[in-house]
């Protein structure tokens, strides 16, 4: 057996939509599609142990690999998801099988494009992927071919191709400004080529470079006041591709952000990159938290906390420095792991209550406990509550920038506060309180839901060393 | 690089900026898909130029898809949509030609200013190609935010990835992978789009995107 391991991660999801394109039926597409998952989350596992050597498209380093590991395991997870879920949209037409069969191919070719952008070696490879999943994403986002969901998916696609288009010109300019020292061709897209060599770099080229690609991929992370698709889209899409959204794309573009950052940070005369993102995070922080507050709509409610949570990341990531990025990279973390699993309880509640407003749930804890102390417990983590993971980044995020910045701490507290007051006050109407609304029977699948909140209160109360350990090390190479 | 092929490169260039500045004051679809054919024109002739002066062959390619593809195919294509869903031919704008044109201005002389500034030591020709190449870009951005209808959204995302397709044939040496996936995407992109036009008419009476605002997720 001599495979290498980083071709098996992009070849299992691409042959398995080839062939869930073909395959007619659900119980077999399904089923398929969760081992399929399956497959590529043990083969992402295997590169903590081999590792091939770099080569002019693909590489594996320690920062990807912590990614590519968390993609295809919440990719797993949600496929299990998704197949009761999709059972249910199934039994009340809200898909027809010919839709299915396109469902499940377009799942894993979102996993390929998202595993692609990940292990690219090439600045080009990686948008060509980026791309790749922003387009497969729209056409999920539209596919109930409501009003609603056109409309969303039309905006989403609008901005997202802007978006990705200022990004392809931030990375020509990232080009053109090794071309003089690296030379003309391949080698000078190659971004094990480009770390090394980047101190020699123009240092404006690289800057305004670096303004198209946080204003292109940040479109993409979510990030105020580039946001605008995202909450359409999480609340109009299927509720997995919500939780695949939230929990994997936007982390997907933000590595691409943290790989160009790298870059600049080597260079001794480029701008800074800390405070630009310092800023758009905090913006998107303050921001989503105030909008939480308005929200009628549960899945856009949670849509906003993503963003939120975007921001509260992209601002530790701008802060820098090995404790700073530790934080943000575990905050990521906790942060795929539990609104995914939220995204599972709100995707099952959805479906007993018929509805996706607010205004007609009530008293779940009541009528279904185990979705609704699933949401509650979900929500608790999500408010950075201890002892659950989210606290321990958050509060991570927090010591760190008062020992720094006082005035971006006070900012940053106030923020999580007004976020996590908002979800509280919409928690409580929603879980507790007399039941509200239709009550069907839930057919749900509780394990992926659970499976995420276990980890995150694990995570909280004991981390492994050797996970903290290898943390650490990413976080000295995010400099 | 000798006089006249920079001058011609210049000029091509140039043209292409131009041509952006016509598609922002059209106000009939059909005279802004020939506007359109005609920015694909341009862009095949430049690159084609740039292949020549680079003595790059395989840009020939991209030159020949650019020529094919966005010139004739798209083009004829949304001629065909818009004949046979009726769609309204007259373009709703969000502000005026004037001010549109002045914004348009305003864009390009802020390209200029900060292109020809970082790129002080690049060669002049790819310098004065970013310039214009950005200028496109930006033009096309403010031909989608000026628009209402979904048609011209997309001409005006369409001769943004133009802008684009200069910028990296501007870039001398940059590897044939990405231009070709340049080119592949607007495709999928093409498509895509295609089939969300079709939709979007199955549903509503207009492809106007103002009718599809009105429908917003939140509103009760």
């Amino acid at each position: 057996m001599n495979i290498d391991p980083v071709a098996a991660i992009l070849l299992i999801p691409a042959l398995a939509a080839a062939l869930l394109a073909a395959l007619p039926g659900y119980g077999l597409t399904a089923r398929l599609n969760v081992i399929a998952a399956l497959a590529t989350f043990l083969v992402a596992l295997s590169l903590f142990f081999t590792r091939p050597s770099p080569g002019l498209y693909l590489h594996v380093d320690d920062l990807n690999n912590v990614f590519v590991v968390l993609t295809t395991f919440v990719g797993f997870t949600t496929s299990v998801f998704s197949a009761s879920y999709i059972a249910h949209e199934l039994e009340t037409g809200r898909l027809t099988p010919a839709f299915l069969r396109f469902y499940h191919a377009m799942y894993q070719v979102l996993m390929f494009a998202m595993n692609l952008a990940l292990v690219a070696n090439n600045i080009g490879l990686m948008w060509v992927a980026i791309e790749l999943a922003t387009l497969t994403t729209v056409l999920m986002v539209g596919i109930y071919r409501t009003h609603e969901a056109l409309e969303a998916a039309w905006k989403y696609f609008i901005l997202g191709s802007v978006g990705i288009a200022l990004a392809l010109f931030g990375t020509i300019l990232v080009y053109m400004a090794a071309r003089p020292v690296i030379g003309e061709g391949l080698d000078a897209m190659v971004w094990t080529t480009l770390v090394k060599r980047a101190a020699e770099f123009d240092p404006a080229l690289l800057d305004v470079a670096f303004v198209f690609l946080l204003l292109g991929y940040g479109t993409k992370v979510g990030l105020a006041p580039l946001h605008a698709w995202l909450p359409d889209a999480h609340a109009e899409g299927p509720t997995p591709i919500s939780a695949v959204l939230s929990g994997l794309l936007l982390n997907v573009a933000l590595y691409a952000l943290l790989r160009f950052k790298m870059l600049l940070a080597v260079n001794p005369n480029a701008v800074a990159p800390g405070p630009l993102m310092v800023t758009m995070g905090l913006i998107s922080l303050v921001f989503a938290a105030f909008m939480l507050y308005r929200r009628r709509d549960i899945k856009r409610m949670f849509a906003y906390s993503s963003i939120e949570h975007m921001g509260i990341i992209t601002f530790a990531f701008g802060m820098g420095g090995p404790l700073a990025n530790f934080a943000g990279l575990l905050h990521m973390t906790m942060h795929s792991l539990t609104k995914s699993a939220i995204f599972f309880a709100v995707g099952h509640i959805a479906q007993v209550k018929g509805t996706q407003q607010i205004a007609n749930m009530g008293g779940l804890t009541a009528t279904h406990a185990v979705l609704g102390w699933g949401l509650v417990l979900g929500v608790v983590a999500i408010a950075g509550l201890p002892p659950l993971g989210i606290f321990m980044s958050e509060f991570l995020v927090v010591t760190s920038t008062f020992a720094r910045e006082p005035w971006l701490a006070i900012v940053l507290v106030f923020g999580i506060l007004i976020g996590v007051a908002a979800l509280f006050l919409r928690l409580n109407s929603i879980a507790f309180g007399e039941p509200r609304g239709i009550n069907a029977e839930a057919k749900a699948s509780y394990v992926p839901m659970f499976a995420h909140l276990a980890l995150v209160f694990a995570a909280g109360i004991y981390m492994p060393p050797a996970l903290v350990a290898w943390f650490q090390n990413v976080a000295k190479l995010l400099g | 690089m000798q006089g006249l092929t920079f001058d011609i490169a210049h000029m091509l260039a140039g043209s292409l900026v131009l041509v952006s500045f016509l598609q922002l004051y059209q106000d009939r679809l059909y005279a802004l898909l020939n506007t359109f054919a005609m920015h694909a024109l341009v862009l095949a002739l430049s690159v084609a130029w740039q292949a020549y002066a680079q003595n790059a062959p395989h840009l020939y390619l991209t030159a020949a898809i650019a020529l094919v593809f966005k010139a004739i195919v798209i083009p004829v294509a949304l001629h065909r949509i818009i004949v046979r869903l009726g769609i309204h031919r007259e373009i709703e704008k969000v502000v005026g030609v004037g001010t549109a044109m002045l914004l348009g201005i305003g864009l390009v002389a802020l390209s200029m200013v900060v292109m020809l500034r970082v790129t002080a030591e690049a060669d002049p020709l790819a310098r004065e190609d970013l310039a214009f190449a950005l200028s496109v870009v930006l033009l096309g951005l403010l031909m989608m935010v000026t628009r209402r209808n979904a048609v011209s959204q997309v001409v005006g995302f369409m001769s943004l990835e133009n802008g684009l397709v200069l910028a990296a044939t501007g870039a001398k040496g940059m590897p044939l992978v990405v231009e070709i996936s340049v080119a592949f995407s607007i495709l999928i992109a093409f498509i895509v789009i295609g089939i969300f036009l079709f939709r979007i008419r199955e549903r509503f009476d207009t492809v106007d995107l103002h009718a599809l605002d009105s429908r917003r997720g939140e509103r009760l």
